[in-house]
């Protein structure tokens, strides 16, 4: 199983600018688009307060997942068991999960929430058990674990949004995590799911 | 009239015997697959963006010491058991309001596989 199969992407990062990185969440373009998405439905639509609380509360718990996902890919950078072109591909994803974190917590502010606060990258190793990864190999396995998982996830949540706005952006953001994950899995040399409809269920 | 008491009565208990029944048929080892799901946000042993699991059936809800709760899960003042997490596990906005969990297990069978893996591997 090689982890150098993977093919690079247009990334001019490095470990030293993954590293620089860490913990920031700045406003791309993309991220921008997601909150004017949200600043549209909250001029069209009129939310009772509860529901909005509760859309605001599984935005947090969104958030919570792409904290955990960039503390990961930290984890992952700083055990220097990534070499290019995977630790370039780990910078590029990084940097997406740190776009979906700004869009997250626009859209918590601009709705009257307060953005949960990520947890130390202590916490995320102890949880993570980033202490047994040995190679590139586990490295890239937890990724695609936690990309699958932060998919699943964001399909399962879409019914329970009052907006149709944020289940949308739901949506776009498992479409993300899914590419991730295929990326991921390619370069482990794992299966193609042989089922339609693997994912969400 | 005796007789038509005696049928409702027989009817209650059989509806109320086959829920129970559903409940009760979970399958742990099935339910270790379909815990993957909820694998996204939880684990066992650890705290992740959920809490952890082991030991959750039987536990009071929002009760886990080393984990920050919604406002919503640190009032509730539920017992985690078969019939809290079924509801819970269906639609859990409904059944507690702004307590931030969305995922939603439709299938009765899912969630009573679920529910049986929760309590296996929280010794009950």
């Amino acid at each position: 199983m090689s982890i150098t199969k993977i093919d690079t992407p247009a990334v001019d990062g490095g470990r030293r600018r993954f590293l620089a990185g860490a913990g920031k969440a700045t406003l791309s373009a993309t991220a921008v688009a997601l909150i004017v998405g949200c600043e549209s439905m909250a001029r069209g639509q009129k939310m009772a307060a509860a529901d909005t609380a509760n859309d605001v509360a599984i935005l947090n718990v969104a958030l919570g997942l792409e904290w955990e996902a960039i503390a990961a890919y930290q984890l992952g950078a700083e055990s220097g068991l990534l070499d290019k072109p995977a630790l370039d591909v780990a910078v590029l994803f990084q940097s997406q999960h740190k776009e979906h974190a700004a869009a997250l917590s626009g859209a918590i502010q601009q709705m009257g929430g307060r953005p949960v606060a990520a947890k130390s990258n202590r916490e995320y190793a102890t949880a993570l058990n980033a202490g047994s990864l040995q190679s590139g190999t586990d490295v890239l396995r937890l990724a695609a674990k936690l990309e699958k998982g932060a998919a699943n996830a964001y399909l399962g949540v879409i019914p329970s949004f009052e907006s149709p706005d944020l289940a949308q952006v739901s949506g776009r953001l498992a479409a993300d995590e899914t590419m991730h994950w295929t990326v991921l899995a390619n370069a482990l040399g794992a299966p193609l799911p042989q089922k339609a409809l693997s994912f969400g269920a | 009239m005796i007789k038509r008491v005696i049928a409702v009565v027989l009817l209650i208990v059989g509806i109320a015997g086959t829920a129970g029944y559903a409940r009760a048929a979970g399958d742990p080892v099935r339910g270790e697959q379909v815990y993957q799901r909820c694998a996204g946000c939880h684990s066992l042993d650890a705290n992740r963006v959920g809490p952890r699991h082991r030991g959750v059936y039987g536990r009071r809800a929002g009760s886990v010491d080393d984990y920050r709760y919604s406002p919503a899960l640190q009032r509730a003042e539920i017992v985690w058991d078969e019939e809290s997490l079924d509801a819970w596990l269906a639609n859990p906005g409904k059944f507690l309001p702004g307590s931030g969990m969305g995922y939603r297990l439709k299938q009765a069978r899912d969630r009573a596989d679920i529910i049986a893996f929760l309590r296996r591997e929280s010794g009950r």
